[in-house]
């Protein structure tokens, strides 16, 4: 009888990249139901559109590059790309929008770099930020929280908007979208007015609900929760958001302890905006971040830092972007230089070290 | 005046880098021009001269003076080739099939002891030395010594050297490289 | 006395498995049937072969000698049972390239009858060389796999002061279970081979380390150890986790000492040896039987019966399967050690060596669950299990792209191959086989840059003997022609004529002359002589035909 040989271990074996991507999917079903139900269909459509462009870009570029279509296809990576565009564009984005920014996430970010596993920058956060350079104004077009006194549009309504652009007759388009708390506080600041002021403002206060923003506070709260989860099933390291909230929190808390009136509070900081799905799902974007557990550690805390920055003193909102992008670029000097010690090696034994001294 | 000004200052750091570059040339001198030796090391030593040299040396003389290109080394194939572009900082090109092919795998000379008449052409062929016998006596081939450079073959007047692929033994094995390799990007 | 876990040290990464141990753990250890025929490797162990001592056609008796060892790392191997030597010839050996490797085939006769063995009945009256001698012609390897001989083991110089042994049960691997069962059916051996080896390298401190998922072995080697009032040895019991039982990872463990990147354990100060190896010493001194069998665990999803089974050196593997109630039908690897560092045999018709302490059967089932390797996602899931504290990934990388110098900065050679990282992969990267890979091609390009190395002093020394060649005969040449040239000068002085022309001419018929009196003309000037004269010329011809005819 003649025997299959094949690679130890012989063992079955732990996640598979699928798995890993289908978790990281279903983690972000709590916090994306939530967005729909503050802020309406728009989101739904958003990730709908995005996961076809998504797919078939995937599909297309594979087919280019001769590779075998159906297990990159199936392996969910760039469903989980499509998912975190889409939650991270505005709710009425229009629809070529969502294209754009999708199809060179996949196409640029990903593939021209080599596919999965050979991107330097996170695909996602690539297209997000293609298109908000591009496309400033459009990328302002955010709904108001389904709450009482603000207008909400229906699916047939929410549709025809992101589709052709036209907004219902029974709505002035100011009416339409809004912008969000943190757009709003970053503006009134920079008018000089001061936390509490804007806070009591009579037309913008109440869209702060009671931490960061009505909808923004519980879609945060769910990403929170779901990447804990993450976490905790070792899918992702706990390392790098800890490392994000962390910074931010430190940093958040500092300034506004030094000056409350004109520095945002730490509360405001870890629950508006995408800072959850940031730290949880975007940050931890394997390929991209660093590897060793010291670098995961100077990567968080490097792109907590930035997010700080950005948003305090930085022409945009919220800097998740390019705090990740930014993080990214320094992930393989972070892994040279944070190289976990060898068994019985010296701390300083980093590759390389001997064969440069030898070369001199 | 502004002119002036701006030729001035252009002159002024143009000096300064021109004094730094020639400060750091010296400070930074290296000995010698050891690269001959490198590149010989690179070489297989198989001396089969099929390189249109005299041997190994003779050619890591002509590539390091420019004279020669570094892909007619058939004996050592795509993996000197690379290593010597390496060194070099040129790019590899593809091996000179007039000097030759790679061949697949090693192989050694083996003389066949009952046609062999003893006439040591063979022997004063052999770059290394590694075939054994007298005048008139049956020669043979020392396998380990052999670098498989076929240079005897042609002086044999009873044509009884014969090149053998080298076995491959438990120490010679190697594992081979996974099927699936997936670190080379195609686009 | 057995210690508790709590004052342990850890080692970096590392895997909780299951076990799958209780399988091979229902019956006792068996005894294997002696086949009809034994293959018996010449070299089965780290280091040379020894030299043939039988020729075919010879009948031999158990445990007698098959090879003798000459040089220093080096075991003998011993015929496992009595019989007639059919062949001596190159066979399939178990190794994951699948080649054939010289064998001794025994015929066997049935009878196992034992050659003339040498008992020791009281170690202590001997001196550590000649108990190392006793090991080392005894042919005991390490039986935990790796096979390095023992003696040399025990030998480690005399700079080096060991202070401790330790004495490795871990047996980390799933499904293996043979030191186990050793343990509890033999401790009285092992604790005897334990005191043995303490002995030869005279040190007081022996620890046998097991993993605590083995309490009744650690329940027998401690009621052993009461019974002989050994209060040299303890039992550590260690928590369960893969690799514990690497050698580095148990020193760390049990002494919280890293053996350094470049070194031995000797060189802290500590040894480490299979318990398995114990009782083969045990049985080398005590009884003064070689190294003829082991305990082998066949054992997985696919097969009937799995058992321990005692083995004979060299009985072909399919022998013991059959034993073992043969193949279940999904049955699809044949592993041989662990699943975890084991390689994958092609046939069964292989005979079972001194390193080979499982025989794992493997089911369709494993395959199912496995897709095509996809990308390495950078997830560092393997960063975190490595044992040996590497980056598994960067590794990969490296020797998948050929990068030979890059991948050995990466401290290659201080993986261990157990095969965490390719467990937790989720990309299912065989990285075993890439490191495997790069390393022997790192140790083939060192073969080949040592015979190149080699062939160039060859070709420099034949160059340079050629070139003093040439140069002695034109040193020859040189001095020939200085010295006619100078007689020439002699004879124009005399003649008082300068004419070099002349001077040619004249030294052409010289020459001539010269040659025509080598030839054996006869000279012109032969008028007008004495009686006297014609005699001396005519004794001159006849030396000159002589030695001509010489």
């Amino acid at each position: 009888m003649l025997f299959k040989t094949a690679s130890s271990p012989h063992n079955n074996q732990a996640y598979t990249v699928d798995q890993i991507m289908q978790r990281v999917l279903l983690a972000l079903i709590p916090g994306t139901i939530a967005a729909i139900v503050f802020f309406g269909w728009g989101v739904f459509i958003n990730i709908i559109i995005a996961s076809i462009t998504a797919l078939t870009c995937e599909a297309l570029m594979l087919n280019l590059r001769g590779r075998p279509i159906k297990p990159y296809l199936t392996d969910g990576s760039a469903m989980v790309t499509a998912c975190l565009l889409a939650l991270a564009l505005p709710q009425l984005a229009p629809w070529w929008l969502t294209v754009i920014g999708t199809a060179f996430a996949i196409i640029f970010a990903k593939h021209l770099y080599g596919g999965l596993g050979f991107n330097p920058f996170n695909p996602a956060m690539a297209g997000y930020v293609v298109v908000i350079i591009s496309f400033p104004r459009e990328m302002t077009q955010w709904v108001p929280p389904l709450v009482e006194g603000y207008t909400h549009l229906n699916f047939i309504e929410t549709f025809r908007l992101i589709f052709t652009g036209i907004a219902p007759d029974r709505f002035a388009w100011d009416a339409i979208t809004m912008a969000t708390p943190m757009d709003i506080l970053k503006i009134q600041l920079g008018l000089e007015l001061s936390i509490n002021d804007i806070h009591q403002h009579q037309t913008y206060g109440p869209l702060f609900g009671s931490i960061s923003g009505i909808g923004w506070e519980w879609i945060n709260g769910l990403f929170l929760a779901s990447g804990i989860w993450l976490a905790y099933k070792r899918i992702i390291d706990w390392r790098i958001p800890v490392g994000i909230l962390g910074m931010l929190f430190f940093l958040s808390n500092s300034f506004a302890l030094y000056d409350y009136a004109s520095f945002t509070p730490p509360t405001f900081h870890l629950f508006s905006g995408g800072i959850m799905l940031g730290a949880f799902f975007i940050a931890t974007d394997p390929v991209t971040a660093s590897t060793t557990p010291k670098g995961r550690w100077l990567f968080g805390m490097g792109v907590g830092i930035l997010i700080f920055i950005i948003r305090t003193w930085g022409g945009y909102p919220d800097g998740i972007a390019f705090a990740v992008l930014l993080m990214n670029l320094a992930a393989p000097l972070l892994d040279y230089y944070t190289m976990p010690r060898a068994y019985g090696h010296h701390w300083y034994e980093i590759p390389g070290y001997h064969k440069e001294d030898q070369d001199e | 005046m502004s002119i002036l000004t701006a030729v001035i200052t252009l002159g002024l750091i143009a000096g300064i880098f021109g004094l730094l570059l020639g400060y750091a040339s010296i400070r930074f001198h290296v000995e010698g021009d050891p690269v001959v030796d490198k590149i010989d090391a690179l070489l297989p030593q198989t001396q089969c001269g099929q390189c249109s040299f005299a041997g190994c040396r003779p050619y890591a003389e002509a590539i390091a003076n420019g004279e020669a290109p570094i892909n007619q080394c058939p004996p050592g194939g795509e993996t000197t080739i690379l290593a010597l572009a390496d060194l070099l900082g040129v790019e590899a090109i593809p091996l000179n099939a007039e000097h030759g092919e790679e061949k697949p795998v090693a192989t050694v000379a083996i003389i066949d002891e009952q046609v062999c008449i003893g006439c040591t052409l063979c022997i004063q062929a052999c770059p290394v030395d590694a075939i054994l016998g007298a005048a008139k006596q049956m020669h043979t081939v020392i396998e380990d010594e052999c670098t498989g450079c076929e240079l005897c073959i042609p002086p044999c007047p009873v044509d009884c050297i014969e090149m053998i692929p080298l076995k491959e033994t438990l120490e010679t094995w190697k594992w081979p490289l996974p099927e699936h390799t997936h670190t080379a990007p195609k686009i | 006395m057995t210690e508790q876990s709590n004052r342990l040290s850890t080692f970096h990464g590392g895997l909780k498995l299951d076990g799958h141990k209780t399988m091979s753990l229902t019956s006792p250890i068996g005894k294997a049937v002696i086949p009809a025929k034994v293959i018996i490797p010449l070299h089965q162990h780290i280091g040379d072969t020894g030299e043939l001592l039988v020729k075919e056609g010879d009948k031999v008796l158990k445990g007698q000698p098959l090879t003798l060892s000459s040089s220093y790392v080096s075991a003998p191997v011993h015929a496992s049972t009595s019989g007639t030597i059919v062949k001596i010839t190159d066979h399939k050996i178990p190794h994951p390239s699948g080649l054939s490797a010289p064998c001794v085939i025994i015929e066997t006769d049935g009878k196992d009858e034992w050659t003339e063995v040498s008992p020791v009945e009281d170690f202590r009256q001997l001196d550590a060389t000649e108990l190392r001698n006793r090991i080392r012609h005894a042919g005991i390897v390490g039986l935990g796999g790796a096979a390095f001989p023992t003696a040399v083991k025990l030998n480690p110089g005399p700079d080096q002061k060991i202070d401790t042994v330790i004495f490795n049960g871990a047996e980390c691997e799933p499904y293996i279970t043979c030191d186990d069962m050793l343990m509890r059916e033999r401790a009285d051996d092992v604790i005897s081979g334990i005191q043995i080896s303490l002995y030869a390298l005279n040190t007081n401190n022996g620890i046998i380390a097991i993993e605590n998922n083995k309490p009744e072995a650690i329940g027998a080697l401690n009621q052993a150890i009461k019974k002989s009032n050994a209060t040299n040895i303890k039992v550590i019991s260690m928590p369960t986790l893969y690799p514990t039982g690497g050698e580095k990872q148990l020193i760390k463990v049990i002494t919280g000492k890293e053996v350094p990147g470049n070194g031995l354990p000797a060189d802290i100060g500590i040894i480490v040896q299979n318990v398995g190896t114990m009782a083969a010493i045990h049985q080398a001194i005590h009884f003064g039987k070689p190294l003829i069998s082991r305990i082998v665990t066949i054992t997985g999803k696919g097969i009937k019966k799995p058992q321990n089974l005692e083995t004979l050196i060299g009985t072909p593997m399919a022998d013991l399967i059959a034993q073992c109630g043969g193949y279940k039908d999904d049955a699809e690897h044949l592993v041989m050690g662990g699943p975890m560092m084991g390689f994958t045999l092609t046939t069964d018709q292989l005979p079972v060596i001194k390193g080979c302490n499982c025989l794992l059967v493997e089911t369709s089932e494993l395959q199912k669950k496995s897709r095509p390797t996809m990308p390495c996602i950078r997830c560092g899931e393997c960063v975190r299990v490595c044992p040996a504290s590497l980056l598994p990934q960067q590794l990969y990388w490296y020797a998948s792209s050929k990068n030979f110098d890059k991948v050995q900065d990466y401290h290659l050679f201080d993986c261990i191959e157990c095969g965490c990282c390719a467990q937790v992969c989720p990309s299912q990267i065989p990285l075993v086989q890439y490191y495997r890979f790069a390393k022997t091609e790192i140790w083939n390009l060192e073969r080949e840059r040592q015979k190149s190395d080699h062939a160039r002093m060859r070709h420099d020394f034949r160059q340079a003997r050629l070139d003093k060649e040439k140069q002695e005969r034109e040193e020859r040449l040189r001095k020939k022609k200085e010295m006619l040239a100078k007689k020439q000068q002699q004879e124009n002085a005399e003649s008082g004529e300068e004419d070099p022309k002349k001077a040619a001419i004249e030294a052409a018929l010289a020459r001539v002359k010269a040659k025509k009196e080598q030839a054996g003309l006869t000279p012109k000037n032969t008028d007008n002589l004495t009686a006297g004269q014609q005699k001396l010329i005519e004794e001159a011809d006849k030396r000159r035909n002589q030695s001509k005819a010489e």
